[in-house]
């Protein structure tokens, strides 16, 4: 299966180091963009279950352990940005592939 | 009087003559090590207060009573059978008889002795040096006398420009007194300073507006036309003036040496061997009136190495000896940082010099080495004394330097931090000079069980002198704890080894300004949710930047990089600014207008403001658009900073009010609104004891007593609540802020993150008299740079909306989503007592199943 990737937006609507909002496909997605990171570029859903709310692309980015995470706004749980992990808890949240392409920003759609 | 009359005891007598800081110590000394059980001591003393501490003796006009400055009430005398005289001179020694006499004409025997009798100022003897309105600086006496002077005239002027007359000179200044300082040298401090660093010194203080003539010969003193005195310059000039204070230097008081036939220096002074003892075994000299290989001590610290190698001799300990002291000196005069050490002038062979000079920061610094460039052999400094202690370790070590030597006074730049590290001292070095403590004395202590800078002081009484070392010990000690595998991790998080004060420190000393320069210098890894907001704090507390610029965005916490407090459903609240809780009619409608348009929910809040909640990421830059311009500011809800100062209503309106609360706490607010602090500080203003606006239970809380204004610090309410100490008492406008100052500055660089000011005191070594000594009395010498410090945020604030909202770039990141106009469909309000509120989970079931 061939990988579809989507146009988001550009590169100019990104906030180096931290994260914003975008509707992709009726769906709320968080874009970070983290220069330093391999891929520096990550997308995971925007919506925090833990404080049900459309709030995690407004969070904090944070290096831990080797890893790339945001800490929720809310109540300050970590999701890791490349797989939607929760470092406190059982849950995995949405993730997708995204990528830089020139001044465009893709992600995969699934 | 009784000392003359024969006592029942075969002890043999000693007798000691003076009892200032030196000879007191000496006192000490001997009970400590229990010579109180073999001899029957006496102490005779000419003034008419026991020993006080002469160095900070100019405190006397700071605040600060004869209580405060004694070194003893007499007990620790009484207690150990001490016998004790004041106002009693002794005017000679009859050696051959052992005996002495008083001026009251009583005669006392003697066994031993130990003359401890100090200096006395030196006073020029230009004709008319003995008119009214003359002093000298040096007892208590003397300053009262200066101060009932001061109070009727309106210039002063010090004749001489050294150490002790650029202090009288900031006491004249103190005292409101228009002063000027004439120094014969060609420069000020010709002792410890060079030519460079004198005429840097001078540009500073005549900053100070203290006018100062070097070079200056005064030739009389006469009737003056305009003022008390004229003096006459030998160059044909003049200078009119009310009062003047000789400091030109001090002799050895070596009246009674020289009347008795005991073998003294040629200029003075009552030559000594390493025991302390005279010419006449049975006669010790100790403190600045003893001649030790040709050598007058003028500090403290050397005379209490003699008092404590006398008392051992005494005793039959000979371990301790005098066997010199250094004379290295730091001080702030004036405000100014001034350093020396050792060959200050470079007059060593073949010595070699750097030296780096900042004409616009006005500092100046030497390094005096030997040819060789490995070892240090003096220094000056003018401007900046944090270089001192390292350099001074590595003069007083002989350690190597290190091979790019001028780092040591080179403003620090890339690379390692020039500051020796406490564990590359050697076990001798002096950490406290003052009283002889070495790093050793320190290992011991702990490897005896103290576990803190506190229980070390306590044990080995370092830095309870002059606390110049203070930060030096702090240091060592952590040192000897790690190095025991104590664990003292204050480490801020993974990605810095550092306590936020250590990150405070290097911010401001490398006068770092962003996050990635922190990191790359001395950090590791990217940073997190704790480290980022806490060095965000610590550059918009140093800096006062605006925290939305670009390098600083990614470091705010949500509240802090949209300007608003998140709800639990994302939405945002707003908080303008209202300043001691007062405001218009108009300004109410503004809000009640907006309040409305944007259908926000609307509270008064517990501190005295109007809250609006249920404001979109969108909607908070046009709200806020209409705010400023209605002259709103932001009320940094959000931030970790000033909230609000509650205020009653006070003396304008309240029949019981003794002062005038309302316009003190606008006027607080305004100060302190734009400064970042480790956590939220909220202030209170009463005016009068009825305290309505419940000021002991904040931060800062001022009440309006009868005298002026009393000042609490340290309060909380929230989960711990904690009642406010007492600081300052009846203090006028002017002192009260300027502690309030003080004490936030002191705070926001030294608490830890998310510390608020309650935990920060509890946590405090010394407590609140500590605080009160760092804010007060200068005990850290860091007064002017928390003054200046504070004065900068003060001077530099914005509001941080009305930046934002100036700046495209900025309002770029409130758009709900980069690529859609939609809203955020999870946001529903429902309505209660007529305002909205944010749904249930329920509620938006049911809504949702409604529309669907
Ligand atoms: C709005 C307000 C409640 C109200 O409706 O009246 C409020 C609301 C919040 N308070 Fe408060 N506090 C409010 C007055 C107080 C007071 C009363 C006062 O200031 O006189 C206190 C006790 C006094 C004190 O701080 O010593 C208070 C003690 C706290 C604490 C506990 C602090 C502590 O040291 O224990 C927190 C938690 C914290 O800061 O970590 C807190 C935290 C909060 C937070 C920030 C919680 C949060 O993260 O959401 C709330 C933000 C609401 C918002 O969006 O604006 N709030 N909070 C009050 C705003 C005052 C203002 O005008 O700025
Ligand atoms: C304003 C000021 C600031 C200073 N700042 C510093 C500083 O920052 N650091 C520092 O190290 N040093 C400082 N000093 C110097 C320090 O105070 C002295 O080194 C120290 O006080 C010397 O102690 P002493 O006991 O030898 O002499 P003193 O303290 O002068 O005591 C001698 C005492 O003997 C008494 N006496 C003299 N003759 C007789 C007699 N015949 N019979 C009876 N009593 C007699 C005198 O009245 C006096 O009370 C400062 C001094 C002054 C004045
Ligand atoms: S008391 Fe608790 S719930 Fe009420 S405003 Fe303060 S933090 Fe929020
Ligand atoms: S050096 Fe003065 S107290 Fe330590």
């Amino acid at each position: 299966m061939t990988m579809q990737w989507k146009l988001v937006c550009k590169q100019s609507d990104l906030v180096k180091g931290a994260g914003v909002a975008a509707m992709v496909n009726g769906q709320q997605v968080a874009l970070f963009y983290v220069p330093e990171a391999e891929s520096q570029i990550f997308a995971i859903s925007n919506w925090d279950p833990f404080g049900k709310a459309n709030v995690l692309s407004r969070g904090l980015v944070a290096h831990l352990q080797g890893e790339w995470t945001v800490a929720s706004p809310l109540y300050k749980q970590h999701f890791v940005l490349s797989s939607g992990k929760c470092l406190e808890d059982d849950v995995t949240i949405p993730s997708w592939q995204a990528k830089l392409e020139g001044e465009n920003v893709y992600i995969a759609e699934s | 009087m009784s000392a003359n009359s024969p006592l029942s005891t075969k002890k043999p007598r000693l007798v000691v003559v003076g009892n200032g800081m030196v000879g007191h110590h000496f006192v000490e000394q001997i009970i400590e090590k229990g010579g109180h059980e073999n001899f029957h001591i006496t102490v005779f003393g000419e003034e008419p207060h026991l020993a006080y501490d002469r160095v900070h003796l100019s405190e006397y006009f700071t605040g600060k009573g004869a209580a405060d400055l004694a070194m003893t009430d007499g007990t620790l005398y009484d207690d150990n059978g001490v016998q004790y005289f004041t106002n009693s001179l002794v005017t000679e020694i009859d050696r051959d008889n052992k005996q002495l006499l008083l001026q009251s004409g009583d005669s006392v025997s003697y066994d031993k002795l130990v003359l401890a009798t100090g200096s006395y100022p030196f006073v020029p003897p230009i004709p008319g040096h003995k008119r009214d309105n003359t002093f000298v600086y040096r007892t208590l006496e003397d300053l009262d006398d200066i101060r009932d002077c001061a109070k009727q005239v309106s210039k002063g002027t010090v004749v001489g420009g050294g150490l002790l007359g650029l202090e009288a000179a900031n006491a004249l200044k103190n005292l409101g007194l228009e002063t000027s300082v004439v120094e014969f040298a060609p420069r000020l401090m010709p002792v410890q300073l060079d030519e460079k660093g004198g005429s840097v010194l001078k540009e500073m203080i005549e900053g100070l507006d203290v006018t100062v003539y070097t070079d200056t010969a005064t030739q009389e003193i006469v009737d003056g036309e305009s003022s008390f005195h004229r003096m006459n310059f030998a160059d044909g000039t003049h200078l009119e003036t009310d009062l003047i204070l000789f400091s030109a230097g001090i002799r050895p008081q070596d009246a009674l040496a020289k009347q008795s036939g005991l073998e003294m220096g040629e200029r003075g002074g009552i030559t000594i061997n390493n025991n302390c003892q005279t010419s006449d075994e049975n006669v010790y000299a100790i403190g600045e009136c003893a001649l030790w290989n040709n050598s007058i001590y003028g500090l403290v610290a050397p005379g209490y190495t003699m008092a404590k190698a006398a008392a051992g001799h005494l005793l039959g300990d000979e371990s301790i000896s005098f066997t010199g002291a250094d004379m290295s000196t730091k001080l702030k005069l004036l405000g100014c940082d001034v350093g020396s050490i050792g060959d200050a002038h470079a007059k060593s062979q073949g010595c070699k010099v750097f030296v780096y000079q900042d004409e616009i920061q006005q500092s100046y610094r030497k390094m005096v080495v030997s040819e060789d460039g490995q070892k240090l052999l003096g220094a000056v400094l003018v401007g900046d004394n944090s270089f001192y202690d390292t350099l001074l370790q590595y003069y007083l070590n002989a350690m190597d330097l290190p091979e790019q030597p001028q780092s040591l006074i080179l403003p620090a730049m890339d690379g390692a931090p020039a500051a020796l590290g406490a564990d590359a001292l050697p076990a001798t070095a002096s950490i406290c000079s003052c009283h002889n403590v070495t790093k050793q004395d320190i290992s011991d202590a702990v490897a005896n069980g103290a576990m803190s800078v506190g229980d070390v002081k306590g044990i080995t009484k370092a830095a309870t002198g002059c606390g110049g070392c203070a930060a030096l010990l702090k240091n060592v000690v952590d040192n000897e704890l790690l190095s025991l595998g104590v664990e003292v991790s204050t480490d801020i998080c993974e990605h810095f080894a550092f306590t936020r004060q250590d990150l405070y420190n290097i911010i401001k000393i490398e006068e770092i300004k962003s996050f990635a320069e922190l990191l790359e210098k001395h950090g590791k890894g990217h940073g997190c949710e704790i480290c980022k907001p806490a060095v965000g704090s610590i550059l918009a507390s140093v800096w006062n930047e605006y925290v939305l610029k670009k390098e600083h965005i990614v470091l705010q916490d949500t509240n802090d990089r949209f300007l608003g407090n998140m709800q639990k459903d994302g939405t945002y609240s707003i908080v303008p600014r209202i300043p001691g809780g007062e405001i218009t009619p108009e300004k109410l409608i503004v809000l009640g207008e907006v309040a409305k348009e944007y259908k926000l929910y609307t509270k008064i809040t517990g501190g005295q403001r109007i809250d609006l909640f249920g404001a979109t990421l969108p909607q908070l830059p046009e709200i806020w658009t209409k705010l400023v311009n209605a002259g709103f500011e932001t009320g940094q809800a959000y931030g970790k900073s000033l909230r609000t100062v509650k205020s009653c209503v006070g003396s304008t309106w309240c029949r019981f009010g003794v002062d005038d609360s309302m316009t003190m706490a606008v006027d607080l607010e305004n100060r302190y609104k734009g400064l970042r602090s480790p956590h939220k500080i909220k202030f209170a203003v009463s005016g009068c004891t009825r305290e309505c606006a419940e000021a002991q239970s904040k931060d800062i809380g001022v009440i309006a007593t009868e005298g002026g204004w009393n000042l609490y610090v340290c309060g909380n309410g929230g989960m711990k609540p904690r009642h406010g100490d007492l600081f300052a008492t009846d203090l006028d406008r002017e002192t009260l802020i300027k502690y309030i100052d003080r004490v936030l500055m002191f705070y926001t660089k030294t608490a830890d993150r998310l510390q608020r000011t309650s935990v920060w005191m509890d946590g405090l070594e010394g407590g609140l008299e500590y605080l009160q000594e760092v804010v007060i009395e200068d005990k850290l010498g860091m007064c002017s740079e928390l003054d200046a410090a504070m004065d900068y945020v003060v001077d530099t604030f914005q509001c941080e909306w009305k930046t934002t909202l100036e700046d495209p770039e900025a309002l770029k990141t409130f758009r709900q989503f980069v690529n859609y106009d939609g809203e955020d469909e999870n946001v529903v309000f429902v309505e209660e007592r007529d305002q909205i509120r944010p749904a249930t989970e329920e509620e938006k079931q049911n809504l949702i199943a409604k529309v669907g």
